[in-house]
């Protein structure tokens, strides 16, 4: 088994990075808000960064776990408790079998992150393990989660390599007032000079209505050359929409997959996560980026999730451990002082070796 | 086929818009079309998917395998060769409706408003082959182009809590089908036993931008056969080229 919903909280749902190519039929593309908390996440716990996890929203839910593994929790501080005392964030930690995650409240952020080593055991729908409530698929039947909700894990671990390296310092997301980087376009021509002038000068507001469909943002109004309708335009995630009534509008994971409103920019991938992060009355400024700085930036994230990984992912032992692994296999211990029991790969001098720690030692040449 | 002017617009660092004109009308569409179709058969690697709208084509990208300079130089290119790459006919696909009763509830208000017999009505709404230009709002639902004015009727007063997936209605000059059960404020004159949307089936969604579809009348027993199928996996749909203009 896995985890058990006991109570699911405000807003509580599966997603990974979302459900491509379905955008030409109609099929938002869903996911989680913010997707460097969600990779980061994954990476922790050993798992590809598009591994569906449990997306938190501000008031946390009570979950139970149902088998043992390994689980880490980043984004928002929102009080993540295991058995009531403070669980760690941004650190791959052990969770056993009995115990229970839950979230006291919103330190920072609004959204949490739980990954579990392995995964979880739901199907995926249409190539995504994300939850689309409008459409009513993926994640649990396509829903949020609830008390009783039972999810299992697909390959749950008890332990991982490098197990002292998984801890990474948390992404400080306690700003009242942040600055969103957007690329000019696809209708920025729809706009007065003055229109271009107010939405990159002025201050917005994040308002109340804010939900994983959009962020409506109350300013000073953009002004229009003539209207804020458009014949109906693909939409990307982080379009900035501004209707007639001249107050931005970005879009977020749940978007619509077509709009008929002009679009005067998109925020940069890198710079989503600080939104979704972000809560009513935050306050928001847009800064023009050009379009070979945004992919830079874009390549260099993955590129340090990569690094990342690769670094956690290293399985050459060093040989105090590998001293440990032989003690411990040749006096059939169930565990060691750095490990749990399982199955190892060690190098000695170049010879690989499989060590099981609970029964035998195999030699393994390549 | 001459693609006219056409803009490339940066749509945030993931996507690129490929604008074709700022109107509704089948010959950007087609354009669209013939377009999307030779950006898949040239395979660009990095391309993630592309979203084909009324007035143009979104194609979401990765950028850590393509840039968008050298993606919109491929566009370029591709553009210029349009003439020499095949682009197979558009098809048109069926669409059995039952008319009328429960299953149509205003059919007799769509004729009345027109000064027309439910019969002229089911004759002027199975008469055409009609445009999808695009699919959006929901999955699977289709933005339809090409419905006689002499059956446009204003939307319902009051729209309806739940109007049942499959229902075809007219709203003004539009005709369309509900994927999925959802309210609305359509005029409902019919319903298809075809599943327009089944998260369950390979190929979730049934229709396609750039086809097109032709409603026929059917029986109740029709009707009820055809659900049969649907359900057991058993239907054949109608599907046809499109008869050059």
């Amino acid at each position: 088994m896995g985890i058990k919903i006991v109570n699911g909280g405000f807003l509580t749902t599966i997603q990974d990075m979302g459900r491509f190519g379905y955008q030409e039929t109609g099929m938002a593309v869903s996911g989680v808000m913010d997707t460097r908390s969600a990779s980061l996440a994954n990476i922790l716990v050993g798992n590809d960064v598009n591994e569906a996890v449990i997306e938190v929203t501000m008031m946390g839910p009570m979950v139970e776990f149902t088998e043992d593994n390994m689980a880490a929790v980043t984004g928002g501080d929102l009080g993540a408790r295991l058995d009531g005392k403070p669980m760690p964030r941004y650190e791959a930690v052990p969770v056993k079998a009995g115990q229970v995650l839950s979230f006291a409240g919103m330190f920072s952020g609004s959204r949490a992150y739980v990954a579990f080593a392995g995964g979880l055991n739901v199907p995926a729908v249409m190539g995504s393990k994300s939850t689309n409530m409008k459409s009513k698929v993926g994640g649990l039947e396509g829903r949020k989660l609830g008390a009783g909700d039972v999810i299992g894990f697909s390959a749950p671990k008890t332990w991982l390599p490098n197990r002292k390296d998984r801890k990474l310092e948390p992404e400080d997301f306690s700003a009242r007032e942040i600055t969103l980087r957007v690329l000019m376009g696809p209708q920025d021509d729809a706009f007065t000079e003055k229109g271009i002038a107010t939405f990159l000068g002025s201050t917005y507001t994040v308002s109340n209505e804010y939900d994983r469909m959009g962020c409506r943002m109350q300013g000073e109004v953009i002004e229009h050359k003539d209207g804020g309708d458009i014949i109906t335009d693909g939409i990307s995630f982080g379009a900035v929409q501004v209707p007639s009534h001249g107050n931005p509008i970005v879009m977020m994971a749940d978007h619509q997959t077509t709009g008929g409103y002009t679009k005067i920019a998109n925020v940069i991938s890198v710079d989503l996560p600080k939104l979704a992060q972000c809560m009513p009355g935050c306050k928001v400024h847009f800064e023009k980026v050009g379009i070979e700085e945004a992919q830079d930036l874009f390549c260099q994230e993955r590129a340090k999730f990569r690094a990342l990984k690769a670094s956690l992912e290293s399985q050459t032992a060093p040989a105090s451990e590998i001293q440990a692994v032989a003690l411990a296999a040749a006096a059939n211990e169930d565990k060691t002082s750095w490990a749990d029991q399982g199955t190892y790969r060690v190098v000695v001098n170049g010879d690989e070796f499989l060590v099981n720690l609970k029964k035998e030692t195999v030699p393994f040449r390549r | 086929m001459s693609m006219g002017e056409v803009r490339y617009l940066i749509s945030g660092d993931c996507a690129v818009c490929v604008e074709f004109g700022n109107e509704i009308s089948p010959e950007i569409n087609r354009k669209i079309r013939a377009f999307k179709i030779a950006v898949e058969k040239q395979g660009i690697e990095g391309i993630i998917e592309t979203v084909p709208t009324y007035r143009s084509l979104l194609v979401v990208y990765n950028p850590e395998v393509i840039r968008f300079k050298k993606l919109t130089e491929r566009f370029e290119t591709i553009m210029g060769a349009m003439d020499s790459i095949q682009i197979p006919p558009p098809t048109v696909i069926e669409i059995p409706v039952l008319y009328g009763k429960e299953m149509g509830p205003d059919i007799e208000t769509v004729a009345a408003h027109n000064g027309k017999t439910v019969e002229e009505v089911i004759k002027l709404h199975t008469s055409g082959e009609y445009l999808i230009y695009m699919l959006g709002f929901i999955a699977g639902f289709p933005y339809l182009g090409g419905m006689s004015k002499e059956i446009a009727t204003p939307r319902l007063k009051s729209p309806r809590v739940k109007i049942e997936g499959g229902s075809v209605g007219i709203a003004g000059e539009q005709t369309g089908v509900y994927p999925v059960a959802s309210p609305g404020g359509w005029q409902l004159i019919g319903r298809t036993p075809l599943k327009l949307y089944d998260s369950d089936r390979e190929k979730p969604v049934l229709l396609e931008a750039g086809q097109y579809m032709k409603f026929r009348a059917v029986t109740e027993e029709e009707y009820r056969r055809i659900e049969k199928q649907v359900e057991d996996n058993t239907y054949h749909y109608v599907v046809y080229e499109k008869e050059a203009e």
